[in-house]
């Protein structure tokens, strides 16, 4: 296989090139929109990058551009999670639940609730999904209600009160240093990770082959199904492990936690670049989707305009995103195109 | 590929080779006169028969709801309990219609709930500046004509996929509804149109949207299963390259059913709107995911190809029977979720346990030539040559391969 890789790259050097320049392009671009964005608010509303005012929308984003990370890896394998949302809610509940049941419980703990309960899920997702070859997008439609559901009847009507965590527990969640809060830089981190690890790692490689041309993946021999199954499985766990971050950020715990975070999620990994049908973008990019996401709510409640016009912003980025790709996609296939016929002799 | 020859023979190849891709069954007799199953997959349900299997465990899943209701709860099978059920679920199930419609073409339209939530807006909006009823309802259909026409657009003409889109101006349109009424909430809506929301039609005993319902499965049955229009529909779920070569106007007719989708859901919009006496903008908010656990559970392939009106029918009556079965044994409503959610797995698990035991059986080895394309959600037949050294007799009749 490497033999041909190298015969592959060889002939189609410069249109190989031409490619990763134009999706680094892209990812870039997320980032000059949201400096433009930013500049553009700025000018209007000095205060928006405020001390106060950047660590706010640090924080909203990080939780975002973390289920983005798992988001990622199922999308970029032509899958969807549509039930990180519940996943979400269910960790946060049951972690922080935790506090007030077992006096004591130490913190690490807590998160390894978090993470395994979301390891479930996402086990249960991943085994129906690729195994019983049914598609991800539906199974995790029917998950998204289920665990929304266990959640609710565990929970009831109640919740858990910011004020029965422990005080080092909230701190996770607004402890900051130079503005920067603790979990953002984190966060950041496991997202250089993963991206690294997506890119330059086998599974993470061959992810992306299954995402772009399944049939080709299978037959060059990559296990299809354990692959999918795993990005299933991390996408379960750091949606766990977002649980528990939530809960010490917000503290209120009730059973409607991260109920629509799938849309958000989503939007925000096609914003930034990955693509809905697979095989390409980075986490990186979909985390400065997230960011730019949170940005732009948070920037029209800067400017004044009402809180309502949000989702409309959120939906038509979406649409502006998919369409730009998509004339990219045209643009990028004529240009290789036109290159191919110049290298034929 | 060159594009003449293709046009009349292109098909005759296109269509047949990819059953020739699954274990050689001897082609039944029964499946002439029905639409080929998708390219993609194996004909689970291939011919009338495998059709009929399906709407016949739905009748099954049907009666034995309505057993358990009645033996649970005396009030389950009572004329006041059938007008609640009807009552409560009607706008979902109007939906579910033109979705089905949009799903046997492989499409999807996520954004119907919204369209419906913009329609309550709308009206709600016009209400409030004085416009009179009639006009309004007109101008709230018409709208929900462009929103559709506005999705058929990005979805035919730009090319996008219509997941994507749908999921964005899901946001979008609930977005312009937030716009519209902000924290407004309407509710002084004349009697006279209230009372159709919430009182039954003369004489039968059922809530103006469960009868609308009912007409709109008919037409809509009847366009799907006995018009030229509808079996179209089928033929671009099933090959849509095909359905193309075969000179099916495939942009045309995608457009069509996004504007009709976003005319029928607006006008549940309105439904929904009388029925609650209010125009709130987040109403309906939600709805879509219970419109494809209905439609998926009526048995209509997610990839496109499958799937009729009658199978989404019952679907809608086991959906709000198990719910309103719930409903009266004191199951938290909240949680009813998880039954929903366990039906719709359960439609798509079943389905797929004959092909399940059949890969086990077959071992390690044909698994690898067989392929993973059931869980792939626009896989193209890419790995046709492989499948026509798998069955290369079946080739021999329907001439070279492309």
């Amino acid at each position: 296989m490497s033999s041909q890789d190298t015969a592959l790259v060889q002939a189609t050097g410069s249109p190989q090139r031409l490619v990763d320049m134009v999706f680094r392009l892209r990812e870039y671009g997320i980032i000059v929109v949201l400096i433009v964005f930013i500049a553009v608010t700025t000018g209007i509303q000095p205060r928006f990058i405020g001390q106060q005012n950047i660590k706010f929308v640090l924080l909203n984003a990080t939780i975002y551009a973390l289920l983005a990370l798992g988001e990622t890896m199922v999308v970029v394998s032509r899958q969807m999670d549509l039930s990180v949302g519940s996943v979400l809610g269910l960790s946060a509940y049951v972690s922080s639940n935790l506090f007030g049941q077992v006096h004591g419980i130490p913190i690490p703990v807590v998160f390894l609730v978090g993470i395994g309960i979301g390891l479930v899920c996402g086990i249960v997702n991943g085994a129906i999904t690729a195994f019983a070859r049914v598609p991800g997008l539906v199974v995790t439609l029917a998950t998204l209600y289920i665990i929304r559901g266990v959640d609710i009847s565990i929970i009831g009507g109640g919740e858990v009160a910011a004020s029965s965590l422990p005080a080092h527990f909230s701190a996770i969640g607004s402890d900051s240093v130079v503005g920067v809060p603790y979990v953002t830089i984190c966060v950041a981190v496991v997202i250089a990770i993963g991206t690294y690890s997506l890119r330059s790692f086998r599974p993470g490689r061959e992810l992306y082959a299954i995402g772009s041309n399944p049939d080709a993946a299978r037959l060059v021999g990559i296990p299809i199904a354990r692959r999918v199954f795993s990005a299933y499985v991390t996408s379960g766990a750091i949606a766990g492990l977002a649980g528990v971050i939530w809960a010490s950020y917000y503290g209120t715990v009730d059973s409607t936690a991260g109920t629509g975070y799938e849309l958000t999620v989503v939007t925000a990994v096609v914003v930034g670049g990955v693509a809905i049908f697979g095989g390409s973008g980075s986490a990186t990019g979909a985390a400065f989707g997230a960011l730019l996401l949170s940005t732009i709510a948070t920037a029209l409640y800067a400017l004044g305009v009402s809180p309502f016009w949000d989702p409309a912003f959120n939906g038509l980025l979406l649409v502006l995103a998919i369409t730009l790709d998509r004339g990219i996609a045209l643009r990028l296939a004529e240009v290789m195109r036109k290159r191919t016929f110049r290298h034929e002799p | 590929m060159n594009p003449e020859p293709v046009s009349a023979t292109g098909v005759s190849t296109v269509v047949p080779s990819p059953s020739g891709a699954v274990p050689p069954a001897p082609s039944p007799t029964s499946s002439v006169g029905e639409p080929q199953p998708t390219g993609t997959e194996p004909p689970r349900f291939s011919g009338l028969r495998g059709l009929a299997r399906w709407e016949v465990a739905l009748f099954a899943t049907f009666v034995v709801v309505f057993i358990v209701g009645r033996v649970l709860s005396p009030e389950f099978l009572t004329n006041y309990n059938f007008f609640n059920m009807g009552l409560s679920n009607g706008e979902l199930a109007i939906m579910a219609l033109p979705m089905t419609l949009i799903v046997v073409t492989g499409e999807i339209d996520l954004s119907v709930s919204s369209t419906l939530g913009l329609g309550s807006s709308l009206l709600g909006l016009l209400w409030m500046h004085g416009w009179p009823m009639p006009a309004i309802i007109i101008v709230v259909l018409i709208c929900g004509a462009f929103l559709g026409a506005f999705n058929g657009f990005l979805v035919t003409r730009v090319g996008l996929p219509s997941i994507a889109v749908t999921i964005g101006t899901m946001l979008l349109y609930a977005g312009i509804a937030e716009i519209l009424l902000g924290s407004n909430i309407i509710s002084d809506f004349p009697a006279t149109y209230t009372n159709l929301g919430v009182y039954g039609v003369p004489g039968i005993g059922l809530s103006y949207s469960t009868v609308i319902f009912f007409v709109l499965a008919v037409i809509f049955g009847v366009v799907l299963h006995f018009t030229p229009f509808g079996r179209s529909l089928f033929a671009m779920g099933a090959n849509q390259e095909a359905a193309i070569f075969s000179g099916l106007r495939v942009k045309r007719t995608k457009m069509i059913l996004y504007i009709v989708s976003g005319i029928v859901c607006s006008g549940a919009g309105i439904l929904y709107t009388f029925r609650l006496s209010t125009a709130e903008y987040d109403n309906g908010t939600g709805l879509v995911l219970s419109v494809v656990a209905i439609v998926l559970l009526g048995g209509v392939s997610i990839f496109g190809g499958k799937g009729s009106i009658v199978g989404v029918v019952f679907a809608v009556l086991i959906y709000s029977g198990l719910l309103d079965m719930l409903l009266l044994t004191g199951f938290p409503q909240q949680a009813s979720g998880i039954v929903i959610g366990g039906l719709l797995l359960l439609s798509v698990l079943v389905p797929s346990v004959p092909e399940f035991q059949a890969r086990l059986r077959a071992g390690r080895h044909r698994l690898r030539r067989q392929g993973h394309e059931g869980a792939i959600v626009h896989s193209r037949p890419v790995a046709q040559p492989l499948a026509t050294s798998d069955g290369g007799g079946k080739d021999g009749q329907g001439g070279p391969s492309i």
